[in-house]
């Protein structure tokens, strides 16, 4: 097929390539690429084969490397599927399988490359002579993780996109033997539901196994400022009923290790003696190989494993001889705040051989406000308010939503899908069927609308809401539904934070910073700034000297350098004038620090005193 | 809108935030400037041009005004931008070196001499002055340029060298300004001409000295003083500004322009210029390059007598600015005497010296 190349001829036609490599000269490029395709497609050339031609740079290259993802779609010829309705019922028949169709030439995959030359259409009505290929199902150009959402052909795509991410977020069961795991962090969903609005793939991934969320009563209102900005409204009543709830396990775990000159750490209700002892009350749990028992309630800081590790230095001899030496404290503490309970306790070995314990905390983790929920169409909402159910607006017929989201969450987002996800999720809880809400393909919305007519409801959803409060029946109609809710892993019980004292950093004398270290919340550049800009002197002082790393320097007023203070001999002198006048003076430990920096350079700071304005 | 401001308000920082607020909104996009089909830099590059105070901004213009009389009549505005416009031989003529008879063939285009109005025999004259020999076939429109200095051996080198020279040769225009293109501002006509040459522009007649304008800050300092300059400046960070649709208030722009145009010469914001040259040695050394400002100080035996923002945030003490400007200033005022009435004593004894109206000044 390939003429070899010969330097004498004149070049006409162009290159071909296998796999990036040249190898000849081909007078008429598209038939060869016809040939290639056609081999592939009877069989006589493996399948994997795969061609691109660049008609710009007249090259043609031939793939069948590894590394390119392709996909597969039925070939057309003449604008006819090659799919043909015989082939399906033999498919059905099971005569037919993948494999077969494949060798036939009916199904091809293409890569990224081949794709680039080829009409693909997505539907077998819309095929012209022009097509070359036809989608398998419109759906499969969604990755696995869109292809579970509904309706998101009715949404705007920046939706889709966070609704994704926001999927993988969610909890509920993501592996059924969790409680033979010993995972870092997992959460597990009490009652997770299968959505009622379902699309194909989610049944062909059998996703209803491990379901991640539950289906709400949803209804679309503002509701007296408590659901502003994505906020969102939730029944009390419903959440003590089990709604949202979820359980959060954290793993912690220890080893006794070796270290060198035969020395080992060793598990054990550490002896009072020990330096870094936590005081009797922390060791209360432990057992007498010095760990913790299953279904303790802990509080806070409580020792899960009591260990002892031998000191970082070794002690100089003293004149009696060998002094015992003192134990350090090394025990695995618990990190966390309240209501944890030790789930599980593991003892194995590592690898290296050494004893390893691994403990599982469980804590409940009931819906409460601040924590996150989403839907699967890109909204998503922080509980503003737990409503008890009394209170909630009720329907005539006497339901009352779990969950009440803002109108203003709607119009913006250009969501449809989620409007007409609570359509279909009300239709579902009253057919007791599920819902088909594949994209591109799905359940009308008119059979929706009829379906929702002959239960008795009004066609578009709508209900006569009644205030739980006044029991005044709502002016306006409100669209109330059923729509398949997440609860997101963003708890605020594992972020909430606050600090009004606490700990300082060693070498700045500054707070320390995040919250596993009880930090503060730094108060930058920028904040500084609008401080400067608005002229709040004392504030700013307030701000970065007193709540940060005030600190009193002796200073020497004859040289200007920060004297020395001995507590020891209760005297103070500076290191170059001696016994001369000292005073305190107020200064933030940075800028000590910076005196001292100036120093390394070999530079002389010196301050120069004066009585304060 | 008239108002004072307060003493120890702090202007500098407002002004800074309000421009700097707005600008991360800005965006890299950059537009046309109408007419000049070149890409004038705009947005946030030009503001940072502005700020930075380049020497050469990306792309200079020019905008000639003619006077008022001539202003509505397109062709007389039409003159002027064919006036203006620099043309070099190489616009106007084909040149083509011939080796073999050691000479540089000239052959002038009759279209662009007729469009730009000028005769073969003006070109020649122009050519003449770099005195070389030449040959003139007004017919065929040719002019032979032969190299006068030949070095031996060099020959082509230096013929090569004569071609360059050639090619830059002015015919006719101001040197710098290039594309001239009249513009249509309400029913007036006006020149828009990228490049700059404000001396020479600033010669021509028929035109309006005050309306002359230009995009580049530094010529206008150069040549009409450092006021013109300021007031430039903040027209072009206006129009900035106003050309992404943002609003800042137009005194946050003075204050910028006026702390960069204080000196006589118009000064960056940054290292070089306005951050570089304040006067606390600790508020240089928090900015940029803070080891060489602070040996430089120790080599000179400087002290930092703590008056601005930065140096008393460094160590600790109340800025001068807002409240930390307030000062404690006692008035003592007499007492009148009292009568010391009789079983009661006197908060005031006689004894006590009062002082009279005397203020203590502050401290320092």
């Amino acid at each position: 097929m390939v003429k070899s190349e010969n330097k004498k001829k004149k070049r006409r036609g162009g290159k071909v390539f296998i796999n990036g490599t040249f190898v000849g000269w081909h007078e008429h490029l598209p038939s060869l690429m016809r040939q290639v395709i056609g081999a592939r497609r009877r069989g006589e050339i493996s399948s994997e084969i795969n061609v691109h031609l660049n008609t710009r740079a007249v090259e043609l290259s031939i793939n069948c490397d590894s590394g390119r993802a392709r996909r597969p779609y039925i070939v057309v010829e003449a604008g006819k599927s090659k799919l043909t309705p015989p082939i399906i019922s033999q498919i059905k028949s099971g005569e037919f399988n993948w494999q077969k169709l494949v060798n036939l030439g009916i199904v091809e995959f293409l890569d990224a490359e081949e794709e680039e030359h080829s009409y693909i259409s997505a539907s077998e009505d819309e095929l012209t002579p022009d097509h070359t290929h036809l989608e398998i199902d419109p759906v499969s150009i969604n990755g696995v993780v869109v292809s579970v959402l509904p309706y998101s052909d009715h949404n705007s795509s920046p939706r889709i996109t966070m609704a994704a991410s926001m999927t993988k977020q969610s909890l509920g069961t993501y592996i059924l033997n969790y409680n033979l795991r010993a995972d870092t962090r997992a959460h597990i969903m009490y009652y997770p539901q299968q959505p009622l609005v379902q699309t194909r793939p989610y049944k062909i991934l059998n996703l209803a196994e491990r379901s991640a969320g539950q289906n709400f009563v949803v209804a679309i209102s503002s509701y007296r400022g408590y659901n502003m900005a994505d906020a969102v409204v939730m029944n009390r009543n419903s959440v003590d009923r089990g709604l949202g709830r979820s359980v959060f396990f954290k793993t912690y775990e220890t080893e006794e290790r070796r270290y060198p000159g035969g020395q080992c750490d060793k598990m054990e209700i550490p002896p009072a003696t020990t330096t870094g002892y936590r005081g009797e009350e922390a060791y209360k749990y432990l057992g007498e190989d010095g760990i913790i028992y299953p279904e303790c309630m802990l509080s806070s800081r409580d020792v899960l494993v009591g260990k002892t590790s031998p000191p970082r230095f070794l002690k100089e001899v003293t004149v009696f001889g060998v002094v015992e030496e003192k134990k350090r404290e090394n025990s695995l503490a618990v990190r966390s705040d309240e209501n944890d309970t030790v789930d599980y306790v593991l003892i194995t070995e590592t690898l290296g051989g050494t004893k390893l314990v691994k403990i599982r905390i469980r804590s409940n983790k009931v819906p409460e406000v601040g924590d996150k929920f989403a839907s699967r169409h890109g909204q998503k909402g922080v509980i503003g308010l737990m409503l008890p159910q009394e209170d909630m607006p009720f329907t005539s017929s006497g339901i009352v939503p779990d969950l009440i989201i803002n109108a203003h969450a709607i119009p913006s987002r250009m969501t449809v899908g989620h409007l007409l996800e609570m359509l279909g999720g009300k239709v579902s809880s009253q057919t007791g069927k599920f819902v088909d809400g594949t994209p591109f393909d799905h359940d009308s919305e008119e059979s929706l609308k009829a379906a929702m007519k002959s239960y008795g409801f009004d066609e578009y959803g709508e209900e006569t809401l009644y205030d739980g409060i006044t029991g005044e029946q709502i002016k306006t109609k409100i669209y109330v539904g059923v729509i398949y809710y997440q609860r997101l892993h963003h708890l605020v019980s594992n972020k909430m934070h606050v600090r009004s004292r606490g700990p300082v950093q060693l070498l700045t004398h500054q707070p320390t910073e995040g919250r596993a270290r009880e930090g503060g919340l730094r108060f930058g550049e920028m904040e500084r700034d609008c401080l400067i800009g608005y002229g709040a002197s004392m504030l700013l002082m307030e701000r970065l000297l007193e709540e940060s790393d005030k600190t009193y320097e002796l200073v020497c007023t004859n040289c200007g350098l920060v004297a020395v203070r001995d507590f020891v001999k209760n005297t103070s002198y500076c290191h170059l004038c001696g016994f001369s006048t000292l005073e305190y003076v107020e200064i933030s430990y940075a800028f000590k620090l910076l005196l001292d920096e100036i120093k390394s350079l070999h530079l002389f700071p010196r301050l120069v005193l004066k009585d304060k304005a | 809108m008239k108002k004072n401001i307060d003493y120890g308000e702090a202007v500098g920082v407002v002004a800074a935030q309000s421009i700097g607020e707005p600008g991360t909104q800005m965006t890299m996009r950059t537009f046309h400037y109408a007419g000049v089909a070149e890409h004038v830099p705009l947005g946030l590059p030009r503001l940072i041009e502005l700020v930075d105070a380049k020497r050469v901004p990306k792309k200079v213009f020019m905008d000639v005004l003619v006077s008022k009389a001539l202003a509505k009549d397109y062709e007389a505005v039409k003159t002027v931008a064919k006036n203006i416009e620099c043309i070099k031989l190489y616009d106007i003529a084909k040149i083509q070196e011939s080796f073999e008879n050691k000479c540089i063939n000239l052959v002038l285009d009759k279209d662009e001499l007729e469009f730009i109005g000028v005769s073969g025999q003006d070109v020649k004259k122009v050519v003449e002055e770099l005195g070389q020999k030449l040959e003139y076939d007004g017919r065929k429109g040719v002019i032979t340029v032969y190299n006068k200095e030949e070095t031996k051996g060099r020959v082509f080198r230096d013929l090569r060298k004569l071609t360059n020279r050639l090619k830059a040769l002015k015919i006719k225009g101001i040197s710098g300004l290039s594309k001239a293109v009249v513009v249509k501002d309400g029913n007036d006509y006006f020149v828009r001409v990228s490049g700059i040459n404000l001396p020479e522009v600033l010669k021509l007649e028929n035109i309006d000295l005050t309306k002359v304008y230009t995009n580049s800050v530094i010529d206008i300092e150069k040549i009409l003083g450092i006021e013109a300059a300021r007031n430039a400046l903040i027209r072009e960070i206006k129009q900035v500004l106003d050309l992404q649709g943002l609003t800042v208030d137009i005194r946050h722009i003075i204050v910028i322009a006026d702390a960069v145009s204080s000196d006589g010469v118009i000064k960056s914001v940054g290292r070089h210029g306005l951050s570089g040259e304040k006067a606390s040695i600790l508020a240089r050394a928090a900015f940029e390059v803070t080891v060489k400002h602070l040996i430089d100080a120790s080599v000179a035996a400087k002290s930092d007598h703590l008056q601005g923002v930065a140096e008393n945030i460094i160590v600790g003490q109340p800025i001068p600015l807002g409240t930390g400007m307030v000062k404690l200033r006692m008035k003592w005022f007499e007492v009148p005497e009292e009568k010391a009435t009789e079983g009661e004593p006197s908060l005031f004894t006689k004894k006590r010296t009062l002082r009279k109206r005397k203020s203590i000044s502050e401290d320092h």
